[in-house]
């Protein structure tokens, strides 16, 4: 027995019970593009707008049309406004991200991770 | 060497870096420790953010609303009016909000055309489906469909009014008080209301009256 058997509940209902995060950094972009659009970094128009070009760019790449879709986009328009906005450059942003990548590999397993233990390769 | 070998040498690969976050965490984790940094944004406002939403604000706060509506006719009114000023009164900050009232006559239903605009502090993160590519094209140009998925039926001489959100207006349905809940509390009634209710995709809430009763 498949859920078409069910007589009234169609495709998008059956997301219904899904939890609104499946991973802890979705809920920090969303955290960040709040605390972001509080302090005037950008403006929840801004937001909205940069969210809205990424899942527009999603959907015509044909991307499959779920979750973690919505949350890549959401990261890559938050990207992009830091970008924009001039503070942190993005060559600046690679290599922390780079960073973070060394600091979890040369952490032990089950050790709290620190940004300085990336510092060296 | 045989599929067991490789099976085990990947096993064994996963197991010494499954401590090593999906890259968007990593990309995550660099922009907030470099935001943090230069003092753009304070790392316990982003904490606090995350446990508020993942843990307190859901529908419960919306729900508490719309019960009040129910039973307070002047409460209601300013609701209508001015639903940001309202909202105050149980301590929401949700600016923008319009709120709107379903009736024998009239269905409504909320969408984000764009992105997914959505009165997070009274109903919390919105659902996937409201995320998806699928309801917000299909809300607009299909709307009785998307509420058939949903299980609803409206009858043809319901108007069906969709409302496309944006980071400056909010929606908030005010779903029909069912009968046979007129000496309920609004503590109870509260308890009636469920999120999809709120966003139009659930109308008749009589069948819940058993299961919360």
């Amino acid at each position: 027995m498949n859920a078409d058997d069910e007589p009234h509940i169609g495709p998008l209902a059956r997301h219904d019970d899904e939890p609104a995060f499946d991973e802890p950094w979705q809920a920090q972009v969303l955290a960040l593009a709040f605390a972001l659009t509080k302090v005037g970094v950008f403006t929840a128009v801004q937001w909205s707008d940069a969210l809205g070009a990424e899942l527009r760019g999603a959907a015509e790449r044909g991307d499959p049309d779920d979750q973690t879709t919505y949350y890549a986009a959401a990261l890559a328009a938050l990207e992009g406004l830091i970008a924009a906005d001039g503070r942190v450059s993005p060559d600046g942003l690679s290599s922390r991200t780079e960073q973070w990548r060394r600091a979890y590999l040369n952490t032990p397993h089950g050790n709290p991770v620190k940004l300085s233990a990336g510092l060296n390769t | 060497m045989t599929k067991h070998d490789s099976n085990t040498i990947a096993n064994i690969h996963k197991e010494l870096h499954s401590h090593l976050p999906p890259e968007p965490a990593l990309r995550v984790k660099a922009l907030e420790s470099l935001l943090v940094e230069k003092g753009i944004v304070d790392s316990e406002a982003v904490d606090a953010w995350i446990e508020v939403y993942t843990e307190e604000i859901g529908p419960k706060r919306g729900a508490e609303i719309v019960a009040r509506a129910w039973i307070d006719p002047s409460f209601k009114a300013r609701l209508f009016d001015n639903g940001t000023e309202a909202v105050k009164d149980f301590g929401i900050e949700q600016e923008h909000l319009q709120v709107v009232e379903n009736t024998a006559d009239v269905h409504n239903m909320v969408v984000c055309t764009l992105c997914s605009c959505y009165p997070t502090s009274m109903l919390g993160i919105p659902p996937t489906w409201y995320k998806m590519a699928a309801y917000r094209s299909r809300a607009v140009r299909d709307p009785r469909g998307v509420l058939e998925e949903f299980g609803v039926e409206v009858a043809d001489d319901v108007e069906v009014r969709v409302w496309d959100s944006t980071a400056e207006l909010r929606y908030l349905v005010v779903p029909q008080r069912p009968a046979g809940t007129e000496d309920w509390d609004e503590q109870k009634l509260a308890r009636l209301v469920t999120r999809n209710s709120m966003i139009g995709t659930e109308r008749d809430l009589a069948a819940r009256i058993e299961e919360v009763a």
